[in-house]
């Protein structure tokens, strides 16, 4: 415990302070140890600190170096020593007469010895909610103490003084630190009692969405049942010798039950809707055949209510799509259903047309933002009908389910209610948007819907099972095991194709005309060439006939047309619309056979990012 | 030694010619490149099946063009075999001719079809001629125990 005799000494000492106070984090110990190694480095009889209370008008005795469990003695905060303390950075002198530096009882019949004291500055704590320290309008300071022996004569020199000014820094950054620390685990505490809250109502969500959707397969599935049974039943009854009051029971149930079971499909499909677990089923399909099919469907009725019928597709229309078949086609019979339904005479038209990009952005359908890409292209269909009609007012309530508002409503409507509802969020998922258009009652409506579909081509492809021999950035050089069908009526030609393809490694077949062509086809075949300007051979109609030999999407192989044609006969959209996947002009040379097959070899392996 | 390394020079130059002549084309290259040791013959193979082609085409359009009612259909459709098959093998002057005898047989210009015909016929015996010749060369440089420079 040796005084204090150098400069350096200082300076050490400081250090060692500064070491002592800064390796703990805790406040209490930042705290003590201050005074610890104050007092010993010192030699001090006493050294107290005194904190600010929570009114922040009173100084409160909070720690000592000798007393063990020091009483809690409070001063007021605007004592003139106090305030000259603080106004200072350095340490004060003060009288040891004075409120703060009486520590010790006073007992002491010698002389007491020289007290400093100097200011500690606190944080600014609005910057943290530190729930026990309170808020302060201005700099708030503790106040330490230190006592020099009595009767010892000593007095406080320069280089003590020092130490103390630096000392009392020191405990304020280190403090400062511990308060950070205090608070960023506060926070981690909060923050995981909040995730494991989160996770709790997941997972009770979770529960709740499968107990539904268990509850609704089973319903669904017992419901279907008995009204399974009922429509048969109902059916063969229509088929028996009635009398006409019987007969129009008969028709009355059978209608009801039909009704009933839609809705119930309607229901089911809803509730899937709603809560974003329905997804569409994309696959490339015939999307001529699916208008046709809607048309075949609804003629029936349409011709007993003496409506007619027209469909108009346009001519840039494709053949192929990729899409929810199953729902686009549910879609277009709801929209066409409701024309014949609320028609009582007159016409329906049906048209569809793709959408140009500068009407894609529709005035009536202001947040309905379409981008038009390569992959994709924009469906209209347009269904007019000279039917009832709707008010203006009842136009926004039609999509919302179950509304049915009276003017609609005839007797023998039946409708479900649910149905534009569905159709409306089907349109949705695929990226669309439908409306109806009126000029009110007895004059005829339009629904027309817009949605996106895709266009059959590489990017939809994924058939090859295979890793290639070689990394596919670098370039396949050899194509092992690829077979390929090379459908020609040249044998020069055939031959060449040939042995560019055996060249580069691939399995080839040859044949020189159509029915050839779709005998030999087979799933097997990942590729095949068609030579599309050969006169006499229709090779879109190939194509065509190609893709609907296979039914799986899986076997169908790609195709790709070659043409000797410098007119541009074959076009980008008609290969699309008869799903060729791939144009390359004879003669073809050994480098562009490659990159094309490597190009498919990558895309079939690795789908194309859109 | 000497030999071997004068008929190199001479098939070299021979080919030389036939391209700047435009005989040959870029395509004639693509189908040297497809003959490896597993197809050693490739080239010779296909030029052959040019030529049976050819000949049969060629009799064809002769008969075709020699009707009372010509049906210019189907001598397009000729020709538009013989433009693809000469194309195949890069017989460039062979198809520059075949493109203006569809013309004119879009046209349905009997003259300007028969002139047509006359003029590939011509071009056609002259491409033989060389490619026969080239073979020719080639076999001889592999006799003398040389090979083809790629």
């Amino acid at each position: 415990m040796g005084l204090i005799r150098t400069q350096e000494e200082t300076g050490r000492h400081v250090r060692m302070l500064t070491h002592e106070i800064r390796s703990t984090l805790d406040r209490h110990t930042i705290l003590k140890t201050t005074l610890v190694e104050l007092g010993r480095t010192l030699a001090l009889e006493e050294c107290a600190l005194w904190m600010p209370t929570r009114t922040g008008l009173e100084l409160q005795l909070s720690y000592t170096l000798r007393q063990q469990n020091p009483v809690e003695y409070t001063v007021p905060i605007h004592l003139p020593v106090i305030n000259q303390v603080f106004s200072s950075v350095r340490a004060v002198k003060i009288s040891h007469s004075s409120p703060v530096a009486r520590l010790r009882p006073l007992a002491v019949k010698y002389m007491p010895g020289e007290v400093v004291a100097i200011r500690v500055p606190l944080l600014h704590l609005s910057n943290f909610q530190i729930n026990d320290w309170p808020e302060f309008p201005t700099k708030p300071y503790a106040l330490m103490v230190l006592m020099l022996p009595s009767d010892s004569a000593r007095q406080w020199h320069d280089h003590e003084l020092e130490l103390v000014e630096v000392v009392a820094d020191q405990v304020a950054v280190a403090l400062s630190h511990a308060a950070i620390l205090e608070e960023s685990m506060r926070a981690r505490d909060l923050l995981m009692e909040q995730n494991v809250a989160l996770d709790h109502a997941r997972r009770e969500a979770e529960t709740a969405i499968r107990a539904r959707n268990d509850f609704l397969a089973v319903m669904n599935h017992e419901m279907r049942t008995p009204m399974h049974a009922m429509i048969a039943l109902s059916s063969l009854l229509q088929e028996t010798k009635l009398t006409p009051e019987q007969r129009l029971m008969v028709e009355t149930i059978l209608r009801s039950s039909n009704l009933l079971d839609t809705l119930i499909n309607d229901v089911l499909d809803l509730s899937r809707l709603e809560d974003g677990s329905l997804q569409l089923d994309v696959e490339t399909f015939n999307l001529h055949a699916v208008f046709k099919e809607v048309l075949n469907l609804i003629k029936p009725v349409a011709s007993v209510k003496k409506l007619m019928v027209t469909l108009n597709l346009a001519q840039e229309l494709p053949v192929y799509a990729v899409g929810d078949e199953k729902r686009l086609m549910q879609t277009m019979l709801n929209v066409v259903g409701n024309a014949v339904k609320f028609s009582k005479e007159g016409s329906i038209s049906i048209a569809a047309f793709v959408e140009k990009s500068e009407s894609l952005r529709d005035s009536r359908a202001p947040d309905f933002f379409p981008v038009p890409s390569d992959n994709h292209f924009y469906l209209r269909v347009q269904v007019k009908d000279s039917g009832s009609g709707i008010s203006p007012q009842d136009i926004p309530k039609i999509f919302t389910k179950f509304s049915q508002t009276q003017s609609l409503v005839t007797r023998n409507s039946g409708g479900s209610g649910l149905g534009l509802a569905i159709s409306k969020r089907f349109v949705n998922l695929m990226g669309g948007h439908i409306w109806l258009e009126s000029e009110g009652i007895g004059k005829g409506c339009t629904a027309t819907f817009v949605v996106k579909l895709g266009i059959p081509g590489l990017s939809n492809e994924s058939k090859f099972p295979f890793a290639p021999k070689v990394p596919a950035n670098h370039g396949q050089t050899d194509f092992p095991g690829l077979k390929a069908l090379v459908m020609d009526d040249s044998g020069v030609s055939r031959m060449v194709t040939e042995g560019l393809l055996v060249h580069l490694g691939c399995e080839v077949t040859t044949v020189s005309s159509s029915e050839e062509c779709l005998r030999v086809v087979s799933h097997e075949h990942h590729v095949v060439f068609l030579d599309v300007c050969a006169p006499g051979i229709d090779g879109y109609e190939l194509a065509a006939n190609i893709r609907e030999k296979f039914t799986r999407q899986l076997e169908k192989p790609l195709i790709i047309a070659l043409t000797g044609d410098t007119t541009d006969k074959v076009t980008k959209e008609n290969c699309a619309r008869f799903g060729i996947n791939g144009v390359l002009m004879k003669p073809v040379s050994v480098d562009k056979m490659r990159s094309t097959l490597s190009e498919l070899w990558t895309n079939g392996f690795y789908t194309r990012p859109s | 030694m000497d030999g071997v390394a004068q008929l190199q020079k001479q098939l070299v130059d021979f080919t030389d010619s036939l391209f700047q002549e435009g005989f040959l084309d870029e395509q004639f290259n693509q189908l040297q490149q497809l003959q490896d040791e597993s197809n050693p013959d490739f080239v010779v193979e296909v030029v052959s099946l040019f030529f049976e082609d050819s000949e049969r085409l060629l009799n064809e359009l002769a008969k075709a063009l020699e009707q009372k009612t010509i049906d210019f259909r189907k001598v397009d459709a000729h020709v538009h075999q013989f433009k693809g098959s000469s194309s195949s093998i890069g017989a460039q002057r062979v198809q520059k001719v075949c493109i203006a005898f569809r013309n004119y047989c879009e046209e349905q210009n009997i003259e300007g079809c028969l002139k047509c015909l006359q003029q590939v016929k011509l071009e056609y015996s002259l491409v033989k001629n060389k490619l026969e010749t080239l073979f020719k060369i080639e076999k001889q440089l592999i006799a003398a125990g040389g090979s083809i420079p790629t």
